[in-house]
């Protein structure tokens, strides 16, 4: 099998493919690894946090709930390396702190990539893909792309060409005294937006959707706190200008850019007359000729579109991890989205489709191991309290445990939620933490039994303690038909 | 530098829902929605499981299915999931792609406000669970 990209994404699924010994090849277009994190974010620090000191140890399981960054390794020596990079300015690590995190564990954990390999083709022969690249063809039976969201991508305006994408942002200084019209309220508009409160003269963002904040939210979509101080500048009047507009033009002028936009909340038209424009419309996985391949694609990102197990629904065999899995939401319980965009999100997502992979093509089977009937209860609370994989990825992925008729209580592992959910087979128990519009996180437990699943919200708890004598006993309930 | 247009507020403008929407007003509309494929066999919604949201189906067809069995089939511009979405409460069917569906897609917890920013679709919705009522209820006469 070959995968595609050097990221954190690529990184972790080699990784943990290579810890299963399946034989595979990793390719790259890159000189090194760290995927976008070689050049982004601009202004230079990350938006995930890193604590080094949490409430659990260090270098534990459940550390990792408090480290949104290291890779995960299963020898100490490659468990939370991103604490020990940082400096104590902040727990958000700096870009080259984050880059020399990913690197330590390629060098370390033994992840070979070859460099400098661009694929640049694909075809079927066959059952086999042959991936064809700037340094011969690579033929396999599992490709899998993790190259990342990490193409700029401009929407089809007039003028658009000659506008400036968040990649092609100049030095900050270069900003100094000069109107600058941002297209877009997404965290990219409003990290440029912080970063040049201190030039600018003045900083439009327009777009048509209403800006969105992560503490409203209450998940990671919209502007994340770190990015806020612009908003609080326009809502005081401090001259920074949000506006819900569809951009209908930009024309350049011998000062810089005419900018004509509607207003998607009923104002009717507004001209802006800037020095520069930037957009900071996103960015789209860099497909190649997937699609042709038959790979379906949704949303404005062009995500592909995959099964639960990260799997193209339109290519059998073919496979994504990284931010790419994205396109693979999951359950999105009350419209909250799964955390596979971020490093804390997918680097769960890529020991599963190891483990998969592993499993399915190669025949090497995971380690389940046997539960004792009493040990269930408390081991289950104890997972919904601490367990990193289900706060990162809460209502996708679950803590599983199955009654097998031969074996007894199996865990079967950390495997998504969704799965379980939607496919018959043996009876038995999902665990999974989630969250409500309200904000509350509680546990959800997932009974199946006769092929039927039932829900069981448990209730939330002011410290998240979820090891609580009535989170027991309503477990415990939920839990009865299994016989458990 | 990938240029590619969505189509979204093109396929938008062809659903009978958005059929008194004006340009601006759809773009807008292009962005709150969520575009989503899903794989043929998949489920949408779920019976019994709570946290749905309102969908649209822009390509494609569904089966509306009751503890395993099938109800009828939705298709290109019909809509479903508002009734859970607005009542808070989980749905009583399962929803399942039929083959690969497309579906527009507003959270559960942003459907009031998105009917509120849009009256001519709350407008259309509206016609639409007439007409179902209607039909549900035509054994009356």
């Amino acid at each position: 099998m070959v995968v595609v990209g050097s990221g954190p994404g690529g990184l972790q699924l080699s990784y943990s493919l290579g810890r299963a010994g399946v034989p595979h090849a990793v390719i790259s277009a890159d000189p090194s690894p760290g995927g976008m994190f070689r050049k982004w974010p601009f202004f230079q620090r990350l938006l995930s946090w890193t604590k080094p000191y949490a409430p659990e140890a260090r270098g534990t399981r459940y550390y990792e709930r408090y480290d949104w960054n290291s890779l995960i390794g299963e020898e100490d020596r490659l468990r939370a390396l991103q604490p020990g990079l940082m400096d104590g300015s902040s727990y958000f690590p700096a870009r080259a702190e984050m880059e020399q995190n990913l690197a330590t564990f390629a060098r370390e954990g033994g992840v070979a990539v070859r460099y400098g390999c661009r694929w640049t083709g694909t075809r079927r022969d066959g059952d086999a893909f042959v991936l064809e690249t700037s340094d011969g063809e690579y033929r396999c039976r599992v490709p899998v792309f993790a190259f990342g969201i990490s193409q700029p991508w401009k929407p089809d305006i007039p003028g658009m060409d000659a506008v400036p994408h968040y990649a092609d942002t100049r030095a900050p200084e270069t900003y100094a005294g000069k109107r600058i019209l941002i297209i877009g309220k997404e965290v990219s508009a409003f990290e440029l937006a912080n970063g040049f409160l201190p030039w600018a003269k003045q900083i439009v963002l327009a777009s048509p959707r209403p800006v969105a904040l992560s503490v409203v939210t209450r998940s990671l979509v919209g502007v994340r706190a770190r990015y806020v101080q612009p908003y609080e500048d326009h809502v005081l009047g401090g001259g920074v200008v949000l506006v819900n507009a569809s951009i209908d033009g930009v024309d350049r002028t011998p000062s810089g850019f005419r900018v004509r936009t509607s207003r998607s909340d009923g104002g009717g038209a507004l001209i802006f007359e800037v020095d520069d424009v930037i957009a900071t419309t996103g960015f789209t996985p860099p497909l190649g000729d997937l699609p042709e391949l038959g790979v379906p694609v949704a949303g404005r990102e062009r995500i592909p579109s995959q099964t639960a197990m990260f799997e193209s629904i339109g290519v059998p065999n073919l496979y994504f991890a990284g931010t790419a899995t994205r396109g693979a939401p999951g359950l999105k319980k009350h419209g909250l989205p799964s955390s596979s965009g971020a490093v804390h999100g997918h680097r769960y997502n890529a020991r599963i489709l190891a483990r998969h992979i592993a499993q399915k093509y190669f025949g090497v089977d995971p380690a389940r191991p046997v539960l004792k009937a009493d040990e269930v209860l408390s081991y289950v609370l104890r997972e919904v309290t601490r367990a990193p994989e289900l706060w990162h990825q809460k209502s996708y992925l679950s803590r599983t445990i199955l009654i097998d008729p031969v074996r007894g209580i199996i865990d079967d592992g950390i495997l998504p939620l969704q799965l379980f959910v939607d496919s018959g087979g043996t009876d038995g128990v999902a665990a999974a933490v989630e969250a409500n519009p309200a904000g509350e996180l509680y546990p959800a437990i997932y009974v199946r039994r006769n092929n039927v699943v039932t829900e069981h919200l448990l209730p939330s708890n002011p410290l998240l303690d979820f090891e609580t004598a009535e989170h027991r006993k309503q477990l415990a309930d939920a839990l009865k038909p299994l016989g458990l | 530098m990938a240029t590619a247009r969505s189509d979204l507020t093109e396929t938008l403008a062809g659903i009978a829902l958005f059929a008194d929407v004006g340009a601006a007003e759809l773009q807008s509309i292009a962005h709150i929605v969520e575009e989503r494929r899903y794989a043929e066999g998949e489920r949408i919604i779920r019976q019994g499981i709570s946290g749905s949201a309102f969908y649209i189906i822009l390509e494609g067809e569904a089966a509306i299915r009751v503890s395993g069995k099938d109800y009828g089939t939705l298709g290109r511009g019909e809509f479903f999931g508002e009734i859970s979405a607005l009542l808070g409460e989980p749905p009583i069917a399962d929803i399942v792609a039929l083959h690969i569906l497309r579906c527009a897609i507003v959270a559960g917890p942003d459907l009031e406000g998105f009917m509120l920013a849009h009256p001519t679709v709350l407008y259309r919705m509206l016609k639409a669970e007439a007409r179902k009522l209607q039909k549900a209820t035509s054994w009356r006469t």
